[in-house]
């Protein structure tokens, strides 16, 4: 229930900079996923927004108001910490109850708020449990409780459903979601996992070294990454990145030449291409499979041809080809992103194909 | 096979318990029982045992039919039990647990550095020999206007100069104790708190608590077995505690506690000392005490269940 602002936050530990100027501006009730690896500065940019951390440059709004020097206590936000921070003396009521001890809301009304959102995330039997007696995912259940039941203006999500099974992670990504819609609470939520983001998210952050690398929609994140750290931080299997040379004549790629389209600067470039849009359909570029992992639904290939080893993907649940077995691959200009190897940047109007 | 390992085991048992056991013995078991052994004998100066009697503790109580128990307490037993438990509960509830666990919420929210500094002027009486303490705090109260805190009633606030030796004996004791024995609270309490992950304090401020509903809800649980560990500790520590007193008041009546009574009857230089089997005696009450009181505060403070469970969770 609040538009919420980053301008220009930077945050330092001492010399070395977690949150690096980072802008951003979340419309109200909006969903953002935060996408990044390990030690990027997603639980630092969260805590600046809850109000644990003070940003060492920029400024934070709620809804247009600065809102820097503002307690944690004061600024409504609910937080799911990556590491949970249940009291471990209260049992789980008494944790879901604890935000609304500083509400001053009756007794009777709170214990039945806490009931209703223990149901919500499926821990009504743990009640009268202590933290210890939890395992992991019921304690991040909890957390999640204890950070809605106080309906926050913002919700923060550090990585809260990673200690989950498969199937209730499905359906806590569900239940987060609908409960999101319904208090139309602003979310933000940090995770590891794309599927998550992608599934989950109206936008998509991407942040690498304390810097936003892109925002987007899941879509555009996809198909048009920006920066070859995007390309090859979103989507599972990776992208395959050839380097080769754009020339007047084409993409060379060690001794293969590929047709483009398109501008022809001349200068090195890097040719991302997604493992699900490499065809071996009888015609194309020679090549010899390496390797076959069978991932379910899909087999992933890895070839090895003139381009270098190359990934892609055949909906085929049983291996169709074997290693060692020779194919040809191919792929279209409209599926091919082109980055500047030089300044790993996304080149526009320009594609290539096989 | 079974024969040498077991062997092994015995040897074992013998090579890396052993010398444990014989300091355990000679040094805490050996002594309890020479103790409860010369309280029943009437060893005095000499040092020599002529006879078994229970005459000793006759000097303490005097049989009585109109007493429930079938005995009263003597005058001097009585003074010594009264003073001991004035002396042991005021310096333990101000100073060993509220005023070390003060010291340890106000340093511990400090800045480190300053408040790593504040710990070690706590730490300071500790470090120093007991001689100096003790001449440091006769130099604080001596009763003419030399003493500081006289030149402070004085000249600071116009009032007339205090005799605390004099008038407020246990005030004096008490505080000159908890000086001391706030640190030790202080140091285990700061520790402590440093223990409890970050995460916590994060938690409960976004949950809207405010710097004394944290230190409630989130420090004070996490303080239990902390505090009930010095409460029992301190407790047998001031119950035989005499040196302090002794510096301080000598064999003064006023502050003659159960530790003290002991000690002036046996090893204390002047009249009346070297009654070796009334000191026993009065000993053998005191460990008594001790006993029954660990086990009390055990109870009340739930060490059991604290022991068995650790309440901090670190992730
Ligand atoms: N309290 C702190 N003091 C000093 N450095 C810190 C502190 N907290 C975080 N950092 C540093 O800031 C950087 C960003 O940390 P942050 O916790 O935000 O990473 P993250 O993106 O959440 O990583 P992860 O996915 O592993 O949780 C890291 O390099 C980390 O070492
Ligand atoms: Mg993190």
């Amino acid at each position: 229930m609040a538009r919420v602002e980053l301008q220009n936050v930077t945050k330092d530990w001492g010399t070395a900079k977690a949150v690096d100027d980072i802008s951003l501006s979340l419309e109200q009730g909006e969903f953002a996923a935060v996408l990044g690896p390990s030690g990027c500065g997603k639980s630092t940019t969260l805590f600046m927004l809850a109000g644990i951390y003070m940003p060492t440059r920029g400024d934070i709004l709620f809804d247009g108001a600065r809102v820097n020097d503002v307690e944690a206590r004061d600024r409504n936000v609910g937080i799911v910490f990556q590491s949970y921070a249940l009291y471990p003396n209260m049992t789980v009521l008494q944790n879901i109850l604890f935000p609304l001890r500083f509400k001053k809301v009756p007794k009777a009304e709170a214990e039945k708020s806490a009931r209703e959102i223990a149901e919500l995330v499926e821990i009504s039997s743990l009640l009268d449990r202590k933290p210890s007696q939890l395992s992991g995912g019921q304690q991040q259940r909890v957390a999640l409780a204890r950070a809605l039941i106080k309906k926050p203006n913002l919700l923060l999500l550090d990585e809260p459903l990673s200690n989950l099974d498969a199937t209730l992670r499905l359906s806590m990504r569900m239940e987060i979601r609908r409960i999101q819609r319904e208090l139309g609470v602003t979310t933000i939520l940090v995770t590891h996992d794309q599927i998550e983001a992608m599934t989950m998210a109206d936008r998509i952050i991407c942040m690498n070294a304390g810097r936003i690398e892109q925002e987007g929609t899941p879509e555009a994140l996809y198909t048009r990454p920006e920066t070859v750290f995007a390309a090859s931080f979103i989507g599972s299997p990776p992208i395959n990145l050839l380097p080769g040379e754009l020339t007047a004549d084409g993409l060379r790629i060690g001794e293969t030449l590929l047709a483009t389209r398109g501008e022809t600067n001349a200068r090195s470039v890097k040719l991302g291409i997604r493992p699900e849009h490499v065809v071996a359909n009888g015609h194309g570029i020679p090549a010899e499979i390496i390797s076959a992992e069978a991932l379910g639904r899909e087999t992933l290939y890895t070839a090895r041809s003139a381009l270098g080893d190359t990934r892609f993907l055949e909906a085929t649940s049983a291996p169709k080809y074997k290693a060692g077995e020779q194919v040809r691959l191919s792929f279209d200009a409209a599926h091919s992103i082109l980055f500047d190897a030089e300044r790993d940047r996304r080149l526009e109007g320009v594609s290539a194909h096989a | 096979m079974s024969a040498s390992s077991s062997y092994r085991q015995a040897t074992n048992f013998a090579v890396f318990l052993g010398p444990a056991l014989v300091f355990l013995l000679a040094l805490l078991v050996a002594p309890i029982i020479v103790d409860l052994v010369v309280a029943f004998t009437d060893m005095a100066q000499t040092v020599t045992i002529n006879e078994f009697t229970t005459k000793q503790f006759g000097k303490l109580v005097h049989a009585s039919d109109d007493s429930w128990l079938g005995f009263e307490l003597r005058g001097t037993f009585y003074r010594a039990l009264s003073l001991t438990a004035v002396f042991v509960f005021l310096t333990l509830t101000i100073f060993n647990v509220t005023f070390g666990l003060i010291l340890a919420l106000t340093t511990t929210a400090l800045p480190d550095r300053l408040g790593a500094f504040f710990r070690a002027v706590w730490l300071l009486p500790r470090m120093a020999p007991s001689v100096v303490y003790a001449l440091l705090w006769i130099w604080v109260v001596d009763p003419t206007e030399r003493g500081l805190l006289n030149q402070l009633l004085v000249h600071g606030f116009g009032m007339a100069p205090v005799n605390m030796a004099l008038n407020h004996p246990m005030a004096l004791i008490v505080i000159s104790n908890g000086f001391i024995g706030a640190s030790m609270g202080m140091l285990i309490l700061t520790s402590s708190i440093r223990s409890i992950p970050q995460h916590l304090f994060h938690a409960a401020r976004a949950d809207g608590a405010g710097s004394l509903s944290v230190i409630r809800h989130v420090v004070l649980p996490a303080l239990r077995w902390p505090l009930s560990y010095i409460t029992v500790f301190q407790t047998l520590a001031l119950l035989v505690s005499f040196e302090y007193i002794f510096l301080l008041m000598g064999s003064s009546r006023s502050t003659m506690t159960m530790a003290m009574l002991a000690y002036t009857k046996t090893l204390a230089p002047g009249i009346g000392s070297g009654q070796y089997a009334y000191g026993a005696a009065i000993t053998l009450i005191l460990i008594v005490i001790g006993m029954v009181s660990a086990l009390l505060l055990y109870r009340l403070t739930n060490m059991k269940a604290l022991l068995a469970k650790p309440r901090i969770e670190v992730h």
